[in-house]
């Protein structure tokens, strides 16, 4: 009886008590739903119907037209999440402070993200086609000679992931950026600095974790590009990303073997791309900025 | 730090393209708007005629309202079930210490950073083999995967910025556990708890991926319904599926905006912890 | 001589003033203590002169050169946060070294200008480390460092010492007068801390609602405040509105609320005049003849104890004992009529 009060009084101690009891459903539900869905699928692309255990990732690498989909889908990804960034930073580094408007401005970002890729592609197929508006400006404005062709090619999904991506990004660094003190600019500036000293020396190194941060989610936003892929894109060519490959494998060539390993694939390296990323990150101050956030 | 009225190069080149970027998105949401509503529309700058008969056409053809109702009670049954499971959890990673803390973190982590079609198709499988998929149990299931460690990492923050002390101070006053939560935590969290079942709710509407992969004939949310009549076109006018696109967009907007009563713009995006110990 | 003017500066947020027309004259190697409680408008004189408000109206001349025109980093001003705004990502060695580098000096300059202020301070064994790894009293000598590393013509230093504990103030407090004193620095010092002004500053300037209301030394401040509030300010704790029954010369006789006190008049005034009777705690004794009070409460405060009694007609005094009275003890209290200022109300 002692020996079983001592025993949790240790537990206790090291936080072990009933309250864990708490996080139980939420481990179950993504231990049932995540977890074993992913190493299931895990071991079915292990047992391909031939080719021995490593067959379905044989398949994938050794056909060009399944492999390519890795760098097609880098190929738009890192651009898309680069611009989104590179742009959002000057944008919300003028807009940090407070302004008129302002909160109308945030509002108006957050549509595209709600509008969801489905409709986006819609849009841009009116708006950006042969006939849309934007080739009919351009026409009447005598810039070009023939209609741009935006839609059904790379940058018809390219604009889409910048669509999507640029308020997801903006939104974000212009959060990380109220959280930086301003009156380490203050103090910047009473030692000297002008703007620039005081943007690349002070502000730009204690948001670059943000950056990071901001780079990963915004490549894992356009990297799991789909429907926008199929919409506005060229699915059979220059846009076939392996979330296409995946899908055709599963819904269509009905291989779930071939599918899961794209999956794994396909996660293994968003994965890599994110770590390096972060390890990156690690490089820098990542410490309180001394802001509210 | 100095305000200008005559502003500068830099400013210039920013407000461009602020307003390049916002023409575009004007012109992507109005072409979709101005073609639901046009009869013919080619070669020419507005369409030759308007009329509504679209909106009709998808209501009836496209059993618009039923597609409605499956995706209001898939997103409602999502919500609820994400914040019943989610906020306790939360809890106890907001106010405990314990061994693997930072590991379990990372797995509530894992879901929000794979592409859904990763885990989306091995789901499926699964869901197909033990007879969910194809119904709404299956929709509901597979977007509690995302939801849950969703309303895990926006209400972890929002737990740990209320005094623990307030807590304690209640069980001096004599308050047992489950009175804390009622009385005390409760009333406290309400804000959280409403911040983010409506950004759950926000999510799960716009969800395409594992909707699509889940989804049967007669459990599609408005927006798989839309992929579905899109990718169909030739069939349809495309003028329908515009105005198919329109009903969703009004849908997401009404959603937008009482969201934006509750949460700030930047909320809606993601609200990741930084670090975790 | 006059080295930097302030004239008639006035800074209004919205339309409402929240410094109205400041004019100073600050001589070279002065310590200048901005007073006042909070919302006065001190730290807005700061940030003017600093730099990082621009001005409604008025200027800041240095010697024929017009300074308020210039952004904050062309005016030559080092300046102490009261947050400290040290650089979270530089080093202690590196946050002190930034200015000399934004003066773009030689780098065995900058490295020697830096060693001997990190000496200054003494925080030798802490070059390295990062500001979040120091202590409050720590990260406050950096700041100083920061900023007089520059050897700058005029030092500004916003409340320094209110995130610190009750000791460690007073040891900063000797600190920073060494340092003023050692390197002969140009010093405007704001602070709501009426002891810290008094003990630190040349000339203090007192502020309430953004208007100046006095300009002095501490000694002037401390024994002739100009009006009540400043009276107020400087711990005079007894204000007893009151009515003055005669005028001499030397003093006037002052009654009500159920006591009568002779006092020095500061300004003039006249029989049945409205006034309030200003005297500090330690300048009421207990006495023969003076005026009867109840004792209420008695705190032991080391060399003394401070008491608060009640006439009988409820009017509360604070007052010094040497000797320790019990509550509910009838004593009689009196005061030097020099020690007494009388304020028209």
């Amino acid at each position: 009886m002692t020996e079983k009060t001592a025993l949790r009084h240790r537990l206790a101690e090291r936080g072990v008590d009933r309250q864990l009891l708490l996080l139980l459903p939420a481990l179950l539900a993504v231990l049932i739903l995540f977890v074993y869905p992913f190493a299931y699928g895990m071991g079915l692309s292990f047992q391909p119907d031939e080719g021995g255990v490593l067959g379905a990732y044989k398949n994938f690498f050794e056909d060009a037209y399944q492999r390519d989909t890795i760098w097609t889908t880098l190929q738009l990804a890192l651009p898309a999440a680069f611009l989104n960034v590179a742009a959002s930073v000057p944008i919300a580094y003028r807009m940090r402070g407070r302004f008129r408007g302002k909160r109308l401005l945030t509002t108006v970002l957050v549509v595209p993200i709600t509008l969801g890729t489905v409709l986006t592609a819609e849009g841009l197929l009116n708006f950006l086609g042969p006939t849309g508006w934007f080739n009919r400006a351009l026409l009447n404005a005598g810039l070009v000679d023939a209609p741009l062709r935006l839609t059904n090619n790379y940058w018809g999904v390219f604009l889409s992931l910048v669509i999507t991506g640029f308020p997801f990004a903006f939104l974000l660094i212009l959060s990380y950026l109220s959280g930086i003190d301003p009156t380490l600019e203050r103090a910047a500036a009473t030692l000297g600095a002008g703007w620039w000293p005081r943007f690349h020396r002070i502000t730009l190194p204690l948001l670059a974790p943000g950056l990071a941060t901001t780079f990963c989610l915004t490549f894992v936003l356009a990297f799991s590009v789909f429907p926008s892929a199929i919409l506005v894109g060229d699915p059979a060519g220059s846009t076939r990303v392996i979330s296409i490959a995946a899908y055709h494998a599963a819904y269509e060539a009905y291989d779930y073997s071939l599918a899961s390993a794209i999956a794994v694939v396909m996660g293994v390296v968003e994965l890599a791309v994110v770590a390096a990323v972060l390890g990156v990150r690690s490089l820098f101050y990542t410490g309180s900025t001394g802001g509210k956030g | 730090m100095r305000r200008r009225l005559v502003a500068s190069p830099g400013a210039w080149v920013v407000w461009g393209a602020v307003t390049f970027f916002f023409v575009m998105l004007a012109g992507v949401i109005f072409s979709v708007l101005v073609s639901s509503f046009g009869r013919r529309w080619f070669d020419t700058w507005l369409p030759e005629s308007w009329t509504g008969q679209w909106y009709g056409q998808a209501w009836r053809e496209f059993t618009l309202p039923a597609v409605l109702v499956v995706t209001i009670e898939v997103s409602m049954l999502v919500v609820l079930i994400s914040v019943l499971v989610g906020v306790p959890a939360s809890y106890v990673l907001a106010r405990k210490k314990f061994p693997g803390r930072r590991l379990l973190y990372l797995l509530f982590l894992l879901p929000i950073l794979m592409p859904p079609i990763t885990y989306g198709i091995p789901l499926a499988t699964v869901l197909y083999k033990y007879g969910f998929a194809g119904n709404m149990s299956g929709v509901v299931l597979a977007n509690l995967v995302p939801s849950i460690p969703f309303v895990i990492l926006t209400m972890t923050p929002f737990i740990e910025q209320v005094d623990p002390a307030i807590e304690r101070a209640a069980r001096m006053c004599g308050a047992r556990t489950w009175q804390v939560f009622a009385r005390i935590l409760a009333p406290l969290l309400v804000p959280g708890i409403l911040a983010a079942s409506i950004l759950v709710l926000v999510r799960t509407v716009g969800m395409f991926e594992l909707t699509f992969l889940t989804a049967g004939p007669d459990s599609q949310t408005l927006v798989v319904a839309l992929y579905y009549t899109m990718s169909a076109a030739g069939i349809r006018a495309q003028q329908s599926v515009d105005a198919m696109a329109v009903i969703y967009t009004s849908m997401m907007l009404v959603l937008l905006v009482v969201a934006l009563r509750f949460v700030n713009p930047t909320q809606l995006v993601a609200r990741v912890k930084e670090d975790v110990d | 001589m006059t080295w930097l003017r302030i004239k008639s500066v006035t800074r209004r947020f919205g339309g409402k003033e929240a410094l109205s027309g400041l004019t100073l004259d600050i001589e070279q190697g002065e310590f200048i203590a901005l007073l006042g409680p909070s919302g006065c408008g001190k730290s807005t004189a700061l940030n003017c002169l600093a730099g990082l408000l621009p001005l409604s109206e008025g200027s800041i001349w240095q010697d024929d050169q017009r300074l308020d025109t210039l952004p904050p980093e062309r005016r030559g001003f080092g300046m102490v946060f009261q947050s400290y705004a040290l650089f979270p990502h530089l080093s202690v060695r590196r946050n002190i070294a930034f200015g000399l580098q934004m003066r773009r000096l030689p780098r065995a300059e900058v490295r020697r200008r830096t060693d001997e202020a990190i000496k200054l301070v003494r925080l030798e064994e802490h070059a390295t480390k990062l500001p979040g790894q120091l202590s409050g009293g720590q990260q406050q000598r950096v700041a100083i460092a920061r900023a007089v590393v520059l050897e700058p013509s005029l030092v500004l230093m916003d409340e320094p010492l209110s995130n610190l504990d009750a000791k460690l103030r007073l040891e900063m407090r000797t600190e920073i007068r060494r340092l003023h004193q050692s390197l002969g620095l140009t010093t405007v010092y704001v602070t709501h801390d009426q002891e810290e002004a008094l003990s630190m500053a040349d000339r203090l300037v007192v502020l309430r609602d953004g208007r100046v209301q006095q300009i002095g030394t501490p000694e002037e401040l401390h024994t002739r405040p100009a009006n009540r509030h400043v009276a107020d300010f400087m711990g005079y704790r007894n204000l007893l509105p009151m009515k003055v029954t005669a005028v001499t010369p030397a003093v006037v006789t002052v009654e009500g609320a159920g006591l009568a006190l002779q006092g020095t008049a500061v300004g003039t005034l006249a029989a049945g005049d409205e006034v309030v009777a200003a005297v500090r705690p330690e300048d009421l004794q207990v006495g023969e003849g003076g005026v009867p009070v109840t004792v209420e409460v008695v705190e032991y405060q080391g060399r003394e104890l401070a008491v608060e009694a009640r006439t009988s007609q409820g009017t509360m005094l604070h007052l010094r004992a040497a000797e320790r009275p019990a509550p509910g003890d009838r004593i009689s209290v009196v005061a030097d009529p020099a020690r007494v200022l009388v304020f028209p109300a």
